[in-house]
């Protein structure tokens, strides 16, 4: 038995490399933030102890409200129009020949444009002076100017997203349909099931799993928006497109209140820490109903 | 329910038609299956079984030939006009039903009005014994009781004209499979459903069907009752994939109008001439008698070996330079043995493949 243990002991030095990387990366940054948002930290020894008055400040400051339900509307935006996309791409989709490998390479393409080129595109298209988009609407009479029209401005960020993302969720979402056998096409061709029952009796129970990661997938990346309204109007006109991790960046580096700052951050980290608690135990849950019946 | 007629059917996956008979994946047959029958297609993996149950469904579109249902053409027909069930080799369940909404599923998709694709879900629950399950979601559940809801859901309705099976029990544990082939016969009486069961376990096609289809290489090559199958097996490939262990050809001589294995002229069932030089004497394991002297139809026979299985023994014998089985009542028999009789009423001859008659 001792024998055992001293072994077990020993097998700690293993992970000790992980445990030190993962430190640098985020045990101690993320606790330089915990650290900021309880102190007022004015110099490298003048520091005084607040307690939870950042906090207190963070939840009482009504424009960081605003940015947060405009990112809230923004991230339900983008999931419910990106994920029934997604599934629609990816069912009217070749499923087999060259013209699957094509059409694959044409819906991924825009996933491997970095984000702020993708900003830059937009911002280029969208104009109505030398852009094509911004022209032509421009021609068909629609009144559209995002650096203006605060509206505007909030939808091309929207379809910028959509653009960018939805490929994702198509080839997620092809993947699962795609490895779902012939014979349940089969069995419910001859039980007369009509292209919805299909739908919504074989192909959604088995993609369920795929378009939980691609919800989860989504919602954290959109809820942490940054650089695409950053690069388009700079989070305006106004504040219609500052988003949280915008409002979060003036709020440190442009006016320098790192205690609120940092108490926010927390509470950010947290929002995101919960969703994905919960989404990934109904993707758990998920995966354990499908143990005992999966062949 | 409806008779179900083969037209000069044939099938091949390949593009055009093929040049060989052999290039066929189903070789064309014109047949007829009775309204109400239990049918069985025995055939090893590969022969063309599943090919022509997915004809019959509509799964597969025949490369020629006609298929009529009752005597309508269904030959362009798609699987969902043409009133057929149809039950997997692998377990098919909608897993965001209940083993109710699995039941009901093919006939709410038909327009049934609730209460009575109820009571009928309920009715097929009962003789399938899920009755106590009807309520529980479908996912989850073992690969056994998953099998039985799609068993379930090929026998629900009632306008079927066939329902089908492709080796439905393959997934099964034995003891179940046993049950489950049971009730699937007591069902086929109760229902007077036309059921045409494909598989290649030739005890559970044996016991299942009223008439069996034998199938090699695309080929039917005997419809028949299974005892038909094992007295009179119509062509030597029948010989070898029914019984355990199969049919003995014993490779003989024709001259002066019979059949000589040997120095012995033996008499069989079969009166025709052979048209060819390769003929064989066929005859079952169970039916060759130990003799210790000469006389009629004995061949002589030298033991080469003996397994007492208890209730019989199972010898391998030399007979003309060609390896017999033979299966006698007791080792005893077989120590005395020195030669073996060919009884003329349980053997035929076999012209280089087929019976002759």
């Amino acid at each position: 038995m001792s024998t055992s243990r001293t072994v077990n002991q020993k097998a700690w030095f293993m992970v000790l490399p992980v445990l030190v990387s993962v430190a640098f990366s985020a045990i101690i940054p993320l606790m330089t933030v915990v650290n900021y948002s309880v102190q007022d930290i004015l110099g490298p020894d003048q520091r005084v102890f607040v307690g939870m008055e950042w906090f207190r400040t963070v939840m009482r400051d009504s424009e960081l409200h605003a940015a947060l339900y405009r990112q809230l509307l923004f991230s339900i935006a983008v999931l419910v129009v990106e994920i029934p996309l997604g599934v629609l791409v990816a069912m009217a989709m070749p499923r087999a020949g060259w013209r699957a490998s094509l059409a694959l390479v044409l819906i991924a393409m825009p996933l491997l444009i970095p984000w702020n080129v993708v900003g830059t595109i937009w911002q280029i298209y969208a104009r109505e002076d030398i852009g094509l988009l911004g022209h032509v609407l421009g021609i068909l009479g629609v009144s559209y100017n995002y650096a203006q029209n605060s509206f505007d401005a909030w939808l091309t960020v929207l379809v910028m997203d959509v653009w960018h993302w939805t490929p994702l969720v198509v080839l997620l979402a092809y993947a699962g349909l795609q490895s779902i056998p012939d014979v349940y096409y089969q069995a419910a061709r001859i039980d007369g099931a009509s292209r919805w029952a299909v739908f919504r009796h074989v192909q959604l129970p088995r993609l369920r799993g795929v378009l939980l990661i691609a919800l989860l997938l989504r919602f954290m990346d959109s809820f942490m928006i940054y650089t695409e309204p950053f690069v388009l109007t700079g989070g305006g006109p106004g504040t219609a497109t500052t988003f949280l991790s915008q409002y979060l960046t003036q709020k440190a580096v442009g006016q320098f209140d790192l205690g609120p700052a940092a108490a926010f951050s927390l509470v950010y980290f947290l929002i995101i820490l919960l969703c994905c608690f919960v989404l990934y135990n109904l993707v758990r849950a998920d995966d354990h109903d499908g143990a005992g019946g999966q062949r | 329910m409806a008779r179900i007629e083969f037209i000069d059917v044939a099938h091949t996956y390949a593009n055009g038609t093929p040049a060989a008979d052999s290039d066929w994946a189903l070789q064309p047959m014109t047949m007829t299956w009775d309204d109400g029958g239990a049918y069985a297609l025995l055939g090893p993996s590969g022969c063309g079984k599943s090919t022509l149950l997915n004809i019959i469904s509509g799964l597969v579109k025949p490369t020629r030939g006609r298929i009529l249902f009752d005597g309508r053409d269904v030959t362009h027909a798609p699987p969902e006009l043409r009133n057929i069930a149809q039950v997997f080799q692998f377990p098919v369940i909608y897993d965001s039903l209940s083993v109710r909404g699995n039941l009901e599923f093919p006939l709410r998709n038909r327009g049934w009005k609730t209460a009575e694709a109820r009571r009928r879900a309920e009715q097929i629950a009962q003789l399938l014994e899920l009755t106590a399950d009807l309520d529980r979601p479908a996912r989850g559940l073992g690969a056994d009781m998953k099998q039985k809801i799609s068993l379930g859901r090929g026998l629900v309705r009632t306008d079927v004209a066939a329902v089908l099976f492709d080796e439905p029990l393959t997934v099964i544990d034995p003891h179940l499979k046993w049950l489950l082939r049971r009730k699937l016969k007591q069902i086929h009486q109760e229902l007077k459903l036309s059921l045409i069961y494909v598989t290649h376990d030739q005890t559970e096609a044996m016991t299942f069907a009223d008439r069996v289809v034998v199938m090699s290489h695309g080929r039917v090559v005997q419809e028949a009752t299974p005892e038909e199958l094992f007295e009179r097996p119509a062509h030597r490939f029948v010989g070898y994939f029914i019984g355990s262990p199969g049919m003995n050809f014993i490779p003989a001589q024709w001259r002066e109008g019979s059949a000589w294995v040997g120095d012995v002229p033996i008499t069989t069932q079969s009166r025709a001439d052979p048209d060819a030089a390769d003929i064989a004497v066929g005859v079952r394991p169970e039916r060759l008698e130990a003799r210790t002297a000469a006389g009629p139809n004995s061949v002589p026979a030298r033991v080469l070996a003996v397994r007492d299985l208890g209730t019989h023994a199972m010898c391998t014998l030399d007979v003309d330079g060609a390896r017999v089985r033979a299966r006698l009542p007791d080792v005893a028999d077989a120590a005395a043995l020195t030669h073996l009789f060919i009884p003329p009423e349980r053997s035929a001859l076999y012209a280089v493949e087929w019976r002759l008659p």
